[in-house]
Parts: structure tokens; sequence; C-alpha cells
């Protein structure tokens, strides 16, 4: 809202955005013999975790991202990894630097499985905005990551201000399929490769209703309906199962981007706003053997909580947005706390540049409003539904999203409960190295693009 | 038949002449009287005839007043919602439902929104249940740097929402005014200066109006008020340097009462501002470049213009920036207290800037958004402090009467607060 009045118009812009789902892919796609270049993975991850003493945070209450909660805790991480967590009784070796987090929280690093940071970057204009490859309805060949700009400073205000540590960048819903998604951990990079997030899956963004038989139905073609949004879907699948059933020899980026689905090794991430078409989709999914991981800006997955939770499927979800479109009009602020009710799977998701330093609000906003209508849902349970939640549909719970032995020392230190609209993150580690302080004003990332403007190296 | 019947008798209920107000106080409670002092504990707020009497320590009770404990709550005034699209649209994107700008419109600044605002809108309702009682409503752009002239409105459920029809003309410089006039800052500025000579040749000789005048005679005629004063000017800008421009407008136009909407960089200019007396309405928790008007956002901008005398209220609740988002956003504020190198509110600065700051600048300073004697009876009940994004009103009330909560969004919660289908579908469950 950055420019108030200029920016607020119901445009198509604002819309295309508002409805950017994701896609993406597994780089591999299937190796079989005659598999040729597409067997190795193109466009690989260089990044390298930096450098980080031993540390151990003491004296915080810490909510370990799967539901558990110690207080007065200790986490010990060195060498990128996370060696212990416990309470206060846990041995804490001599060579550990230790934090007194006294008064303070601890979670693991906030992850947005929902994100178009890089790809309608700041400032938001036309020569940056690389989202929506809006060219065809279907568009599984095109990757977010080929145009992810590492100099989106609003990465920097995620990192200070949201405490996000990992981020699923997709394109957006124009397109019944907008390509693949790419996972990125949130450290500033001279390449889109150096921030990608190594050993994490593709996924394909996918999208329903109103977007893709708008775009398309203007430009006189298909679709123009939601009948015509499956049948465009159905008829794609089916040849691409064609070629996933056949030897693959020939290279076609889109349809390998598909086979991978079908694979099992890219998921699914659909954007998908009506209850009624979910579950048509759920029976798409079915019909042509894939699955879906989450269906993203959900605003009525709570009509049909039980079929979710049946098909294992999450919803990626704001608090409370509702009444933008005819679509997004049954939106409820009990949504989370609904969903959570019936056992299925909640990830709070921002789908913005300024929602993503805030998901700890929104999931406190859902908590109370789910406590109001009798669902009281315990702190250090909503802390999953923007860290461990998202990492599984995001394909990456078993490296991130929790603070257990093992796994990669994405850390946050809060100045006070997550949950509350008076907390900000102090300290955020990634990979164990410090990589925002807010007491130390030179561990704030600058990016190329904010030197020499106004406003360089200022709290934001 | 008998659905229809029952339709009618809910629209009636929802829009049957403003009960009378009742006389109450509210007692026990944490109470923020809205003028920028902190919260009083074991407080009393007392109502009678829909105005505030008294509200603090030390209240006395009369006989015969109803009284509401308030006991672990807290109470406010009425939220202030400055400059937002509320009671306008039913679903941003469907045209028809919409009517916040006009782009085939050959009108410009006389478009007056006061006759298309709706108060069953469900905007206003959930807005209202957000602890909202009251706001600015501003037309947006269509094709003109002139979006037109904004009201305001209470959000009482009763079918009188407009107080103050064309309390405000709304013009938009920087980059969307460059658009707007045709591609540069240099025509807008043109375009703006333009538009008010013509509006004050039109209020000294009427008659004698030029053929070639830019304007319509409507557009022309209701910027004479502008010109003269009578209403105030909001200019949306943001840069820094086009805020000084904007500010150099009294030189030629002495008169103008000015409001800054937006004023992303207003940091940068805050002594000249609060030198000036233009107050400002913005968005607090601005922080990236978004824009090349926008480079020096930061959220430290309403605390840093405060510090200077800026006098700041939180706005542009415009679209998907739900005016019921107000109390998280003053809360941001607070809570860049304890990050080193920011500057943010005290709590009850922050609870000001989004009751009696923007009531203010509506002209409405010392009647609405504040607890003080003689003020309108809109009150807050919160079952926490207000600013925490886990707390939410319990009752509210408007020029005394207690309103009624539901909305679209609550019908929905209790539908599907369970998924039980067993003897009939859900569309029986209501």
């Amino acid at each position: 809202m950055t420019g108030t009045l200029a920016a607020w118009k119901w445009s198509a812009a604002t819309l295309a955005a508002l409805a950017m789902t994701l896609t993406a892919a597994n780089g591999e796609a299937k190796s079989k013999k005659k598999d040729g270049a597409s067997s190795e993975a193109p466009y690989p991850s260089t990044y390298k975790r930096y450098p980080g003493a031993p540390t151990a945070l003491v004296g915080a209450t810490v909510f370990d991202g799967k539901g558990g909660r110690i207080d007065n805790g200790t986490v010990l991480f060195m060498d990128g990894n996370i060696v212990a967590v416990g309470g206060a009784d846990l041995a804490i070796p001599a060579e550990y630097t230790r934090i007194d987090g006294s008064g303070k929280f601890v979670t693991p690093g906030v992850i947005d499985i929902h994100s178009h940071l890089g790809v309608y970057p700041s400032p938001g204009v036309d020569a940056n905005a690389d989202g929506n490859e809006m060219t065809s309805p279907t568009t599984p060949n095109v990757w977010a990551e080929h145009a992810v700009w590492p100099q989106d400073a609003g990465f920097t205000r995620a990192l200070a201000n949201g405490g996000i540590t990992s981020l699923q960048v997709l394109p957006g819903s124009a397109n019944l399929m907008g390509g693949r998604a790419v996972t990125l951990k949130n450290v500033p990079s001279r390449t889109v490769q150096g921030m990608k997030f190594p050993g994490a899956p593709y996924s394909m963004k996918m999208a329903c209703g109103e977007n893709p038989k708008r775009v398309y139905g203007e430009k006189g073609q298909a679709p123009s309906t939601r009948m015509g949004n499956f049948a465009v879907n159905r008829q794609t699948w089916l040849d691409a199962k064609k070629y996933a059933d056949g030897d693959r020899a020939e290279r076609d980026l889109g349809k390998e981007t598909l086979a991978g689905v079908l694979d099992g090794k890219i998921l699914i991430q659909n954007h998908c706003y009506r209850a009624d078409e979910m579950a048509l989709v759920l029976d798409m999914a079915k019909e042509m053997g894939y699955k879906v991981s989450a269906f993203h800006h959900a605003v009525e997955a709570y009509k049909i909580g039980d079929l979710l939770r049946e098909n294992g499927v999450c919803s990626a979800i704001w608090a409370d947005w509702y009444g933008f479109k005819m679509e997004a009009n049954d939106g409820i602020p009990e949504n989370a706390a609904l969903l959570q009710a019936q056992g299925a799977c909640v990830v709070i998701h921002s789908d913005d540049d300024n929602g993503i330093q805030r998901l700890n609000q929104e999931a406190a906003k859902a908590q109370g409003d789910g406590r109001r209508i009798g669902v009281v849902i315990p702190d250090e349970q909503v802390v999953s539904w923007f860290t461990l939640n998202a990492a599984k549909a995001m394909g990456i719970d078993k490296m991130t999203g929790s603070l257990e032995g093992g796994k990669m020392a994405d850390v946050v230190l809060w100045n006070g409960n997550p949950l509350s609209v008076y907390s900000r993150p102090e300290k955020v580690w990634i990979d164990g190295a410090l990589m925002f302080d807010a007491l130390d004003r030179k561990r704030r990332p600058v990016s190329d693009f904010e030197l020499g403007m106004p406003g360089e190296g200022d709290v934001k | 038949m008998k659905r229809a019947a029952l339709f009618l008798a809910a629209a009636a209920a929802i829009f049957a002449p403003a009960a009378s107000a009742q006389d109450f106080a509210i007692t026990n409670a944490k109470v923020a009287i809205g003028d920028g002092g902190a919260p009083i504990e074991g407080g009393t707020v007392l109502v009678r005839a829909g105005k505030v009497v008294a509200a603090g320590a030390g209240v006395a009770v009369p006989a015969g007043v109803t009284v509401v404990d308030g006991s672990g709550k807290w109470v406010t005034p009425g939220l202030f919602s400055a400059v937002t699209d509320l009671g306008l649209w039913d679903v941003g994107a469907v045209d028809a439902s919409n009517d916040t700008s006009a782009d085939g419109s050959p009108f410009s600044a006389a478009l007056d929104v006061s006759v298309a605002i709706n108060p069953a809108s469900q905007h206003i309702a959930i807005s209202r249940e957000g602890g909202v009682t009251r706001a600015s409503v501003t037309p947006l752009n269509g094709k003109s740097i002139f979006a037109g002239q904004g009201a305001v409105i209470d959000l009482g459920a009763d079918p009188n929402a407009v107080l103050v029809p064309r309390a405000f003309q709304l013009v938009q410089l920087g980059e969307g005014g460059a658009q707007l006039a045709g591609g540069s800052r240099v025509s807008a500025y043109l375009t703006l200066r333009s538009a008010l000579a013509e509006a004050r040749d039109i209020a000294a000789t009427p008659a004698a109006r030029r053929t070639d005048a830019m304007l319509t005679r409507a557009d022309a005629q209701a910027l004479v008020a502008v010109v003269e004063g009578r209403q105030a000017l909001y200019v949306a800008v943001d840069r820094a340097a086009d805020i000084r421009q904007v500010l150099s407008l009294k030189g030629d136009f002495p008169n103008l009462k000015l409001v800054i909407v937006g004023a992303t960089e207003g940091w940068m200019v805050a002594r000249e501002i609060a030198a000036a007396g233009v107050p400002v309405v913005t968005v607090p928790l601005t922080d990236l470049p978004a824009s090349f008007e926008a480079l020096a956002s930061t959220q430290s901008n309403v605390g840093r213009m405060k510090a200077a005398g800026v006098k700041v209220a939180l706005g542009a609740f415009l679209g998907g920036n739900q005016p019921r988002y107000a109390p998280q956003q003053a809360g941001n504020l607070v809570a860049l207290n304890k990050l080193p190198g920011a500057t943010g509110l005290s709590w009850g600065d922050a609870l000001a800037a989004i009751t009696s700051v923007p009531a203010d600048i509506s002209g409405m300073a010392g009647k609405a958004g504040v607890l003080k004697p003689g003020a309108v009876g809109d009150v807050v009940l919160w079952d926490g402090d207000p600013l925490e994004v886990s707390s939410a009103p319990v009752t509210v009330w408007i020029d005394g009467v207690q309103q009624p909560l539901g909305n679209h969004q609550s019908r929905l919660k209790k539908r599907y607060r369970d998924l039980d289908e067993s003897t009939l579908p859900k569309a029986y469950d209501w």
C-alpha cells in the first residue's frame, strides 16, 4: 500500500498479484535411461552457509515448531546445525557462546510458503514484473528462479521484521499452470543460485477459478469459464502422461515438469479459493495420478476441513483477507481455527511483501479469532503454522522448520512472545550464521538497489 | 413466502430507525481516553443521551443508569478510520458493485461520494464489529488528478450514515498524479494550480467564465470551497520533494486547508510539515522502496513525524487494507520502541493516532475519537489490550446506542462451526 491512493486500484494487475500461486518442479526430471541433460539438476544451488560461532541460547521460552514448548529452555547449535534442545539443565560445552534469552522467545526460522519476492520486487515497476508468463494458460515450462531478482529489498525486510529464513517464490496465478516455484534460503546473494535451498524439491504452481478464466477469456481464448479451466488442465495432464509413459527422449520443458509431478518428485501448490472447486481439484488429482501438497489462498477451506484432512492437503491461508473478489467473498477470520479443529493442516502464508514481515502476527490474530468461538489452540501449536507446517507442505521438513537435533540451525530469537504485536525478531540465524541482529546496525542487509538512495541502512 | 417475510423482518431490524440512546456506565475497566494519555486502571465511562459525560477514575454513576461491568476489560473511544473506501464497494473486483472511482465520467472534482455510501455494506458491519465507529470516506481517482469529494460518516446500524457530505476534496499528485495528468509531475502541478485558479475566477465573477476553461462548470464550482478554505484539500503524495511542493501551494492559495495523505517520505521533511501546520494521514508500516517516491520508507515515519510536531493519523484504509487493522498497525508502532534506532509511539499516542487524531483531522476535534465530556457516545469495550492482535471488541456503542454485532462472516462461522450434515445439508443450518 506504499503509494496509498495511487497503489490502490482493483486492477487486473492487483488481482493477478493476489491470485498468484505457485509452480515449482524438481530440477531432476525422471531419470530414465534416455533422459539426457534433464537427469542432471540444472541451475544448481551454490549456497554455502556462512560462518557461525557455536551458540547456546539460554533462559528463553522455546517454541520448537512441532508443538512443543520449553520454559527456561536451552538451544544449542554449531556448524550450521541444531545440536540439542532442552531445559535449563541441558549441559553446555565450554566452547559455546551463551546468549541470555531471559524474557525472550525462541522459534524456528519463519517460513513463507507463498511469496513473490524477487519476481515482483520493489520497486514495483513493469520492468521488474516477472511473475506471470501470461501468454498461455499453461506454462509448466517456466521457472520462477529465472526471474528472481536477488536485489529485491523485500528479502531484507522479511528477514529483519518477519524472521523469515526460508521462503517459496512462486509464479503468479494468471495461468492454470504457472510454472515451477523455487525454495530459497533468505540469505542475500549476488545470484539466485546463491539463495537456492539445497535439496529442496521443486513445486509447480496451479491456479483455479477467476484468474485464469479472466485473463484468457479476455483474450478470447480458452479458458473463459471454470469448465474451460478443468478441460484445459485435464487435456494437459493427459498429454503429459503420454510423455511420461514414453521414453522421454526428446526434451520438453513443460512436460518434464509435469512428468516430475506425476513421478511424485515435484509438489503441487494450488491457488484455489472456493471449497467446491478444491473438491473438484482433488478429484482431478486422483484422475490424473498426482497429489496436491497445499491449497493456497484457500479462504473457504473451513467448509471442507474434513475433506482436506482425509486427503492430507494443507491449507495455506491469510488470517482474514476477504472480499476483494467474488471467490474471496466467504473468507472468515476463523478459517485457520476451524481447520485446526478438524485436524487439518494449517499454514499461514503472505502472498505479500508487507505481510511476509508479520506472519507471526497473522497467526496470532487467527488464534484469537479461534479462541472467541471456543477453539483454543496453544501458542506452541500456532507457531507450527508458520514454521513446520509450511516446511512440510514445501517438502523441506526433514531439514528445517523445527528445533530438533540435526536440523538446520534456522533460528529466531524474539524480544517477546512472537504472538504479540509488541514483539520483533532480535536475532536471526540461518544455518547457524547470524544474518540479522536488531542490536547491531551492521547486521542489517542493504540491497544494491538501496545504496546511495534516501534511507540507505535505516531501520525499516 | 415465509422465507421472504423473515428476510424482510431481518432487513427491517437492521434498518430500524436508530434506537434511542441508552444511558449507561462501564465500570471497573481499563479506560483509555484516546487523547494520547496512558490507560486508567479501574476507570468508569459514563454516557447519557448519546454523549460522553465523564470518563476516568473516580467517576460517580448516577442512579438509574445501566451499569456494564468492565472488569478485566478495556474501554476506548470508537476508532476513526481516516480516508477509507468503506461503503463504496461490495466485492472489489465486481465492477458493478464498486463505486470507488469512475474512469468514464466527464466529471472529477464535483464527484460527491455521499450519494453512494451504502449503510448496509458488509464491510461497514465488519468494521463496526472491529471497533470502528466513524470514518472519512474518499473517492478514488478515475481519469483526473481530482478524485472528488469525500464524506464523514458514522458506522451505526441505521440508514443515516452520512454526517458531513463534501467534507474534503482529494487530489492525487506524485507518480500517480503525473500519470493522470498526462505523464509528468510538471503537468500534474500545473493542472492543479490552473484548476484552483479557475475556481478562484469563477468565485470572483461567476458570469465571466471563459469558454476555454479546463474544468466543467460543476468541477470548477466544487473547487471554490477548496480555494476559499471552507473545504479541506487532501493531497496524496509520498516523495519528500512532492511534499515540499504541496506545502508551497499556500503561497499562491493562502486559504487552502491542506491535509497530506501518504507522506511515505514525510520523516525527511517533518519539520517543514510541522511548521506549516499541515496534518498527515499515512499508512504506518510501509517500509519498502515500492516506488521511486517511496525510497526512504520506514516504519519509523510516524514516530519521527510525531516527534517533530506533526499531527499524524493512521489511515488510507482502502481495499485490502481493512479498517479493522488499525489497532494492529498502531500496536506495531509501539513495538518499535524496543528496537534501537527506531522511533515508535507511546501506547497512548498510538491509540490517539487511530481515534482522536483522525477525528480532529476530519473536523471532529473533541467531538469524536475521544472519551471527553460532550463527545459522541462512541465507546468500545474490548476483551483485552485493544492494540494487541489477540484482542477484539466485545460491545460497541455509537452515539450511545449499543450496536448489533453480526454480519455475513459471523453467520458463516456459526454455520461451519461443525461439518455435521447427518440430518440435513448445511443450507438448512441458519
